[in-house]
């Protein structure tokens, strides 16, 4: 039997090298953390069905913000990596997705970009595993107006339904205060269309106690013929029609509505009428038809907001209010990441994110703030316009003032009991 | 949940009563062009179409480009059948025809593929983007007035389109050489063979036209609907419910089930919002459990 020895390599050598290089990784992990694993963000969105393109956009966002950071060198010299899931808008199928995200892919940061139903299943899981938690996208005012639905390491990055009710219901107002006080309702017969349609009536009895609800019409989620209720509307024979339908449902809905000539009889407000695709999908957009801002690149009128609006179009796509929401909130997770250095530690993120101020192109005043009280976004552009059938299809558009908007969501809150 | 002095107002009011009683010919007269192609297919083949909603989605998207590019919406729409029908007879003759004889499980499960992968293929031609192609000129024009009801012109096109295809597709099928002999190999196809005639082609015809039927349905109403991929989905559960309450297999049959369930859709959003829904797939229940081979089928014996 021979033995064989490593060429010039002693074993006391051999040992005192062992020794360093343990020592080196014991007492710096940053230099491993440094040169080594990314931090990953998990996502779970919807990117087939009906409602791929929101999910898309969103993705679109979210890669515009974090590529800008991983270009500058990354959070304390680790790359940002997004784990995009396609939950395909199924509630169950989002929370299975982001369980899998935590303990199979190794994400310690999710960022939600779900539509409300599955935000809910996704607010669950972070709830129940106390993973630190952005929603993007849900409107649903309850998701973080509610105490009973409120965990300290979770965030909303995006619009809240309440806020958007409220420049509405005032701007409503203004058309009722000119004799238009007989309104009707055609919304999606779901949790969002019904919430939405419910908060707008309400502020605008508030602001217009005049006002009448004389009747209200339910077309079904992704309902391809509108016809019966276009014809329940016009029966009705309201001043006025509200819908919060959205997407590729608002287009097919005006194109029929159009042929009844439904928007020659009355004033209508279609909240979701300002997001860029609806706007620029609708071949003949009626003039005169009133619409929240969602996303569009005049609204804040800045040079910031511009530039956004020309950096997102060089992904080929048209910026959406999902868009623009998905790049909020990974710009809240990465801000919270430069704070704390890169230390994924939930409870130091979310201190990092609470009561946070960002610059934001979205801002009114150029900043937007993830308010301290109950981790909801506050300070982004809202108001109402007016549509015009050539670019930039929507003008006029009046602003509210967010004190305006406080006051007045303070109230809603307390008839809610939510303080 | 019911309003019933709403119904009844309409009832009492001409204006109501035109625009409801209109708008329930309408809805289903839309019912049935999507649905022909389903009992076409079925009456003659005995093959049901899963696939059937894809086919509408390409003749949509294919409407959609020829529209872009000429500004003609019929020709867009000899174009969306003309493609569908294409891609109809390659589908038949690559897939479909090799599980004729399968159970329908399994030709279940081709159709459900073949859908899949047209939604995905139309997501990379056209892009996720819900696309709209807007009212043709000729057609943007004040609705009709009539005692008090409006009814737009565009949608007495279509109504007129409709029973144009229902008319035709009948007279194809009962009266036409072509008719009588795919009826003739779809009883005996060993029996039509034996006398000289391909039968293999004239099923891929059969089938090409329901789908032609599919894609001109798609390109007939894309003005008024949104393009999204996954958009067959929301027709086919249509279609077969119009299918199984007509009759499967019989043209009359689908015509009528499709004007009693607008009819139904039309009142209904009056009297009763909340069930209209509901109501349809009540009547689709009871046809099953006391009239199974359908309003005007014919009664199989087993």
């Amino acid at each position: 039997m021979t033995t064989t020895y490593l060429a010039g390599l002693s074993r006391r050598a051999f040992l005192g090298a062992t020794a360093s290089a343990g020592a080196a990784a014991l007492a710096c992990p940053g230099i491993l953390r440094a040169q080594g694993a990314t931090i990953k963000v998990g996502v779970p969105t919807i990117l087939s069905g009906r409602v791929a393109i929101l999910g898309e956009t969103a993705s679109i966002g979210l890669k515009m913000a974090v590529d800008a950071v991983n270009a500058s060198g990354g959070i304390d010299g680790r790359q940002i990596e997004l784990v995009i899931r396609d939950t395909k808008g199924k509630p169950d199928e989002a929370a299975r997705l982001t369980r899998e995200l935590i303990s199979s892919d190794g994400c310690q940061i999710i960022l939600d970009c779900e539509a409300s139903g599955g935000a809910f299943a996704v607010h669950e899981v972070v709830r129940d595993t106390g993973t630190y938690c952005v929603h993007a996208i849900s409107e649903t005012s309850s998701l973080t107006a509610d105490p009973a639905n409120r965990a300290a390491w979770i965030f909303r990055a995006g619009r809240q339904g309440i806020h958007d009710a409220i420049p509405g219901g005032l701007y409503a107002a203004e058309l009722a205060e000119a004799g238009v006080k007989r309104w009707a309702t055609c919304s999606p017969d779901y949790a969002y269309g019904r919430d939405t349609t419910a908060e707008f009536m309400e502020f605008l009895k508030v602001f217009a106690p005049q006002v009448e609800l004389v009747g209200e019409s339910w077309p079904k989620a992704f309902q391809p013929d509108y016809t019966e209720n276009i014809t329940n509307v016009l029966n009705i024979a309201p001043e006025a029609l509200y819908t919060c339908l959205w997407g590729g449902d608002l287009v097919a809905f005006f194109d029929q509505a159009s042929l009844y000539g439904l928007f020659d009889q009355f004033q209508t407000v279609a909240v979701n009428m300002g997001d860029a695709p609806v706007l620029e999908a609708i071949r003949n957009l009626p003039a005169g038809i009133h619409s929240g801002n969602r996303y569009h690149k005049d609204v804040p009128d800045s040079a910031a907001n511009e530039q956004w609006n020309t950096d997102y179009r060089k992904s080929g796509k048209l910026p959406t209010n999902w868009g623009w929401q998905a790049y909020t909130g990974a710009r809240f997770v990465l801000e919270a990441l430069a704070a704390t250095g890169g230390d994924l530690n939930r409870d130091k993120l979310s201190e990092a994110t609470r009561g946070r101020k960002i610059e934001s192109p979205h801002g009114v005043d150029g900043t937007v703030t993830m308010r301290e009280e109950d981790n909801t976004l506050v300070g982004y552009a809202l108001g109402y316009g007016k549509t015009i059938p050539q670019d930039p299809y929507l003008t006029d558009f009046q602003p509210t003032p967010w004190d305006v908007i406080l006051e007045h969501e303070a109230e809603w809150k307390k008839r809610k009991g939510f303080i | 949940m019911l309003d019933l002095p709403a119904l009844l107002n309409c009832f009492a009011a001409t204006s109501c009563l035109i625009t409801q009683a209109s708008t329930g010919v309408i809805i289903g007269m839309l019912l049935f062009l999507v649905a022909s192609g389903v009992t076409l297919i079925f009456g003659v083949l005995h093959v049901v179409n899963f696939a059937h909603g894809a086919f509408y989605m390409i003749g949509a998207y294919v409407a959609w480009s020829a529209y872009d590019a000429t500004g003609s919406y019929y020709v867009a729409v000899a174009a969306g059948a003309l493609v569908a029908a294409v891609v109809g007879i390659l589908f038949e003759r690559l897939a479909i025809s090799r599980v004729y004889k399968e159970n329908l499980l399994m030709q279940l499960l081709v159709c459900y593929a073949f859908v899949l992968i047209c939604d995905d293929a139309v997501k990379i031609i056209w892009g996720a983007e819900y696309l709209a192609m807007g009212i043709p000129a000729e057609f943007r024009v004040p609705p009709f007035r009539f005692a008090g009801g409006v009814i737009p012109p565009f949608y007495i096109f279509l109504v007129c389109a409709a029973l144009a295809v229902a008319f035709a597709s009948l007279m194809l099928i009962r009266y036409s050489h072509f008719g009588k002999i795919v009826r003739a190999a779809a009883q005996n196809a060993t029996m039509v063979s034996v006398l000289g005639i391909r039968v293999p082609i004239y099923f891929a015809a059969l089938f090409g036209l329901g789908c032609a039927l599919a894609g001109m349905a798609g390109a007939l109403a894309a003005p008024v609907r949104s393009l999204t991929p996954g958009m067959g989905l929301s027709i086919l559960i249509d279609s077969f419910i119009v299918t199984v309450i007509g009759g499967m297999g019989s043209i009359p049959g689908a015509l009528l089930a499709a004007l009693v369930l607008g009819l139904t859709r039309s009142f209904g959003s009056l009297g009763f919002p909340l069930f209209v829904d509901g109501a349809t797939f009540t009547m689709m229940v009871a046809i099953l459990v006391f009239r199974p081979q359908g309003l005007l089928g014919e009664r199989v014996t087993r």
